[in-house]
């Protein structure tokens, strides 16, 4: 009897030594795939980027020591990236590289650095101004960005709004048709990198309906843009009479689309429900729960259970990972708020098997165990949220998190 | 003159006695539950369960000096909402507080009492008739 005491006190004085270190949520993935920290405490690292030569850039969304964008770098080839370069006084999301240059964004300006011969940033202190003045009224307001092969620039501009209804998130008013919002919010904007200083007029509205399209990419295979976008708020909270507290953590959807030029997602007028799969009219444009809505406007790809957040999207075109992963997207769910008071949902990196730019199979949870935490029940409780994707030159991929700071690299090990 | 003073006095006494009797039968137990159930059903999801909220979009309520401060400002709060951004804890958050003026009197009361006395949170309750108060005089 002493002796087991003896050891139960052994190992909890253990325990308390092994917990000392900073800890670390393991991250679960599919056999022969391996996680590595390759960046920690960074605070709200948004959206990530990796140059063809190993460097990472991170946006950041509160300034870490007076700098918005991190860059981290391998130096002397060892895999560890130790050096560190900081630079950009401003806060936001987007960051990409294409055609020379690395983009990086405010919640309204889309600046851009030019890079030299040996990928270094030729003004760190002096970036170009592409677009200016985007609409930036707090909410849904973070820009991410893409490009296509002609070298256009793509900007989610989302809808600072819930549904556009007179009186934002305010119980009983009434949606707007049409919806003023749509004009110069609520969709992606297309914009030349040829010019530099141009304003919201200079760039072409894409594809319209998107309330918030924060996950954005171009598909090179099929050359076209795809997006994920974040649902409406509320539906319980506004209308228990229609949506119980498990249909309203559901639902609506969260969506995957392929977006062509002139399309429409419907928002504000319309959510997707995946168990009926349909378009299906928002209470406050007059639905009830099954009156669908929008003719014109397009479906999605997949729709994924509400409110998950799907942050950042990555269509993989590597050759590390197994065949089946060619072609298909990677979504980055940053993890539920509203669908409490059940258990919160997301936290993980999910993928969509793809091919000639159609789902070929049901998505799959791929990196899973952020939140460090089963159920999430407070989201303030949860370790890591997914927030970025970026894929390297050797077809790992890398996975940012803004609540802690940290980016993963995921590869394949045969 | 004097009588009416007096009778007044006396009313007033009355008044505060029967609040007081008032107060206790419906004891602070039962204002907390009451409000507990109006904060699940209208404030939980922005400011979740524990009153931490969501990192860079919904402040928490725990131990910030709108929820524990002034009165009026706080259920100026709730009836008007807010769009300006307040800092709070040093932080700013990007989701618009909406106006919950549908909620009654009552409601109201119910739910800052228990917001005021919830998540560490300890302050007094809030009446009725400090938000009907309020509310006369938007
Ligand atoms: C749609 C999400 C949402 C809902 C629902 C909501 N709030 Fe808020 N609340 C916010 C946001 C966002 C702010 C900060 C607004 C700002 O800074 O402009 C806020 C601020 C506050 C504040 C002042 C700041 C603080 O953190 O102390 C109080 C008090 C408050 N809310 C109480 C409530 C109560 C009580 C309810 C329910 C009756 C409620 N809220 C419902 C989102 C919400």
């Amino acid at each position: 009897m002493q002796k087991i005491i003896l050891v139960v006190a052994m190992l909890m004085v253990l325990n308390i030594v092994v917990a000392q270190p900073k800890q670390q949520v393991p991250i679960q993935l599919p056999t022969g795939f391996s996680s590595k920290i390759v960046a920690n405490d960074l605070g709200r690292v948004r959206h990530i980027a990796v140059n063809s030569n190993g460097d990472l850039y991170m946006k950041l969304d509160r300034l870490v020591n007076g700098k918005g964008i991190y860059r981290l770098r391998d130096k002397n080839n060892d895999g560890v990236m130790e050096d560190t370069l900081a630079f950009g006084n401003y806060t936001g999301t987007g960051i990409a590289i294409n055609n020379g240059y690395l983009y990086a964004t405010s919640d309204q300006t889309i600046y851009r650095y030019k890079l030299d011969a040996n990928q270094n940033i030729v003004n760190p202190d002096q970036p170009e101004i592409v677009v200016d003045g985007l609409i930036n009224k707090r909410q849904h307001a973070s820009k991410s960005i893409t490009f296509d092969k002609e070298g256009n620039l793509y900007v989610n501009i989302g809808a600072p709004s819930n549904v556009c209804q007179e009186q934002d998130r305010q119980k009983g008013s009434p949606g707007l048709t049409p919806c003023p919002i749509l004009e110069n919010a609520g969709g992606i904007w297309q914009f030349s990198t040829t010019k530099t200083n141009q304003t919201l007029n200079d760039g072409v509205r894409y594809a319209t309906g998107m309330r918030n399209a924060l996950g954005i990419d171009w598909n090179n295979e099929v050359n076209d843009l795809y997006v994920t976008i974040h649902g409406r708020d509320m539906l319980y909270q506004y209308f228990p009479e229609m949506y119980d507290q498990k249909r309203g953590a559901e639902l609506p959807s969260e969506t995957f689309y392929r977006v062509k030029k002139g399309d429409d997602c419907g928002w504000p007028y319309i959510h997707w429900d995946h168990f009926q799969n349909k378009k299906i009219l928002n209470p406050e444009y007059g639905g009830d729960g099954k009156k669908e809505g929008a003719p014109n406007a397009i479906s999605p790809l997949v729709g994924f259970p509400g409110h998950m957040a799907p942050n950042a999207l990555l269509i993989y075109s590597g050759n590390q990972f197994p065949a089946k992963y060619k072609h298909g997207a990677f979504i980055a769910f940053h993890g539920s708020w509203n669908r409490t008071p059940e258990p919160q949902e997301g936290f993980y990196v999910v993928f969509v098997p793809m091919k000639d730019g159609v789902p070929t199979g049901k998505w799959e949870v791929f990196a899973d165990g952020f939140s460090g935490m089963t159920p999430v029940t407070n989201l303030s409780a949860a370790k890591h949220r997914p927030t970025g994707l970026a894929q390297g030159e050797d077809g790992s991929i890398y996975v940012s998190d803004d609540k802690a700071g940290y980016v993963w690299k995921i590869s394949y090990n045969k | 003159m004097r009588l009416k003073v007096v009778i007044i006095i006396i009313g007033l006494i009355f008044l505060s006695v029967g609040a007081f009797a008032q107060k206790s039968t419906q004891s602070k137990s039962k204002l907390m539950l009451n409000g507990k159930k109006v904060y699940d059903m209208y404030c939980q999801a922005c400011h979740q369960a524990d009153g931490n909220g969501v990192p860079r979009l919904n402040p928490p309520l725990a131990g910030t000096v709108y929820v524990t401060g002034s009165k009026t400002r706080l259920i100026d709060i709730v009836l008007n909402g807010l769009t300006d951004p307040l800092e709070i804890n040093g932080e700013e958050y990007n989701n618009p507080m909406a106006a919950h003026s549908f909620l009654t009197d009552q409601q109201i009361a119910d739910v800052l009492t228990y917001i005021r006395n919830s998540f560490g949170n300890k302050a007094g309750v809030v009446t009725t008739a400090e938000v009907k108060k309020q509310r006369a005089k938007k």
